[in-house]
């Protein structure tokens, strides 16, 4: 039913639950539809992104700076890409189109944005399994050395997309220019971003640099549970999680301020 | 019981901030026949849009302890790229209701067929107040806004509507908004008039009319 007034704790966060759910539901017809092979395109078009990549680097034999068979190497970078460039893409310019559900006074601005996140984060996730999986049955990767902790670096990196895409997309709604921004900005950010290398191969000077991206350290992390003692990884996750509780911070102030203005169409 | 106490809202605009809303005082008790009577321009939706929370006032409170609406307009409230059919299970699953047993209802009251399973984008704006009065229709309030709404479509359906919204919820509490005195007059109790941002209601509907001028 319509809400009453003053809801408990427990009551708002089953209206919010539902709504989330709606949302992604609706969002699930509209990107992928009912066609062809629906909404498993939410991973495989990752998936696609992925073996490209994939492909691409094992061809050009790309120098990354270990002994690690490229394919893992690739698997485990391009992955973590696809979770924080994918994440803020969505929710830039994201109420635009969802403007008339707005009418429904339970269906707020964050609702949008975390339908879409919660969609993103999982197309990124069973892709990255998916294919590990794939890779680990067919010999060309060997099974992580500590799975606890390949879903610590995941989730770091996946809490950073969600801090960077609530900051973005908010702040998209105040300046135009941040769309604008964006696409070159993500391009830059990717080979800067430790998907393509180790950062301990790096000259000195370069990771002092480097490490300033809160990312790295959540794929190096990564990297460590995967191949262990294989490499040296460098990282500093309580410098990340800074970061990610920054990016998170303002990200809900802003879509806070932006949703006391959002005029419904 | 709906309490608006003392409500503001602004509007950004390009010439600077523009008060739409200059503390407005309501109350909407249950079962109350309420009309609201303005020119074009006046902030009539606006107000309906924060009576039912779609937007948030400037400042000032909007208090609801029994349920309300969306605004039953024209436009609004559905997503164009979606089917009338997955418009109305994404509404069921925002306010928590079973689709399977409102299917029935849609499709016979909206008679629009085949052209439910079609992107609603593609519907003609008769059809499109069909699916949108039908599908209000499926979520049980306490009361009903309605912004104009009834305004479209041939005379059978206006005819369907009435039926519906004044013969079988009766007892609802309705706040109506519109330009059209005669309207406000054959289903309202009560009225308030909204004119230079300010509402002045009235317990008599001819009073409202005399001030309406």
């Amino acid at each position: 039913m319509a809400d009453i007034a003053e809801p408990t704790w427990r009551e708002s966060l089953a209206i919010q639950r539902r709504v989330i759910l709606a949302l992604l539901m609706r969002e699930v017809l509209t990107r992928f539809g009912r066609h062809n092979i629906g909404f498993m395109w939410l991973f495989v078009e990752p998936m696609l992104f992925t073996l490209g990549v994939t492909a691409l680097w094992t061809a050009t034999k790309s120098v990354h700076g270990s002994d690690l068979p490229i394919v893992a190497f690739a698997i485990t970078g391009y992955s973590s890409v696809l979770l924080w460039r994918n994440m803020p893409g969505r929710c830039i310019d994201a109420i635009e189109p969802n403007r008339s559900l707005l009418f429904h006074r339970n269906v707020r601005v964050i609702d949008l944005y975390w339908a879409r996140l919660l969609l993103e984060g999982a197309g990124a996730t069973i892709s990255l399994i998916a294919l590990s999986l794939l890779f680990i049955a067919t010999g060309q990767m060997r099974p992580p050395e500590d799975v606890l902790q390949v879903i610590g670096g995941w989730f770091m990196l996946a809490w950073f997309g969600v801090g960077l895409a609530m900051f973005l997309g908010a702040a998209s709604e105040r300046w135009e220019t941040v769309h604008k921004l964006w696409h070159p900005l993500s391009y830059l950010l990717f080979p800067l971003s430790g998907a393509a290398f180790l950062l301990s191969v790096m000259p000195p000077e370069a990771q002092a640099v480097l490490t300033w991206l809160p990312m790295i350290h959540g794929v190096e992390y990564l990297r460590e549970g995967f191949f262990g003692s294989q490499i040296t990884a460098i990282h500093d996750l309580g410098y990340m999680a800074v970061c990610n509780a920054v990016l998170t911070l303002l990200g809900l102030a802003l879509i806070r301020i932006v949703s006391e203005s959002v005029i419904p169409e | 019981m709906i309490k608006v106490e003392d409500v503001v809202k602004e509007y950004r605009t390009r010439s600077g901030p523009v008060r739409v809303l200059d503390r407005v005082n309501l109350t909407v008790r249950p079962g109350q026949q309420l009309g609201i009577l303005g020119r074009n321009g006046a902030g009539k939706s606006t107000i309906v849009r924060l009576i039912s929370g779609t937007e948030l006032p400037t400042s000032g409170t909007v208090r609801r302890t029994m349920s309300v609406s969306w605004p039953l307009a024209f436009g609004g409230a559905f997503q164009g790229t979606l089917t009338g059919y997955d418009n109305l299970r994404f509404i069921c699953r925002v306010y928590g209701v079973d689709p399977a047993d409102r299917i029935a209802f849609v499709e016979d009251f909206s008679e629009l067929g085949i052209y439910l399973r079609e992107p609603v984008k593609t519907y003609s704006s008769g059809m499109r107040a069909r699916l949108a009065f039908a599908i209000s229709m499926t979520v049980d309030f306490d009361c009903y806004l309605i912004d104009e709404v009834i305004a479209v479509g041939d005379a059978r359906f206006h005819e369907k509507c009435m039926i519906e919204l004044f013969e079988k919820r009766a007892d609802r509490a309705k706040v109506i908004v519109s330009h059209d005195p005669h309207y406000i007059r054959a289903h309202c109790h009560s009225a308030a008039v909204l004119a230079g941002g300010r509402l002045t209601s009235f317990d008599d509907v001819d009073q409202a009319f005399e001030f309406y001028g």
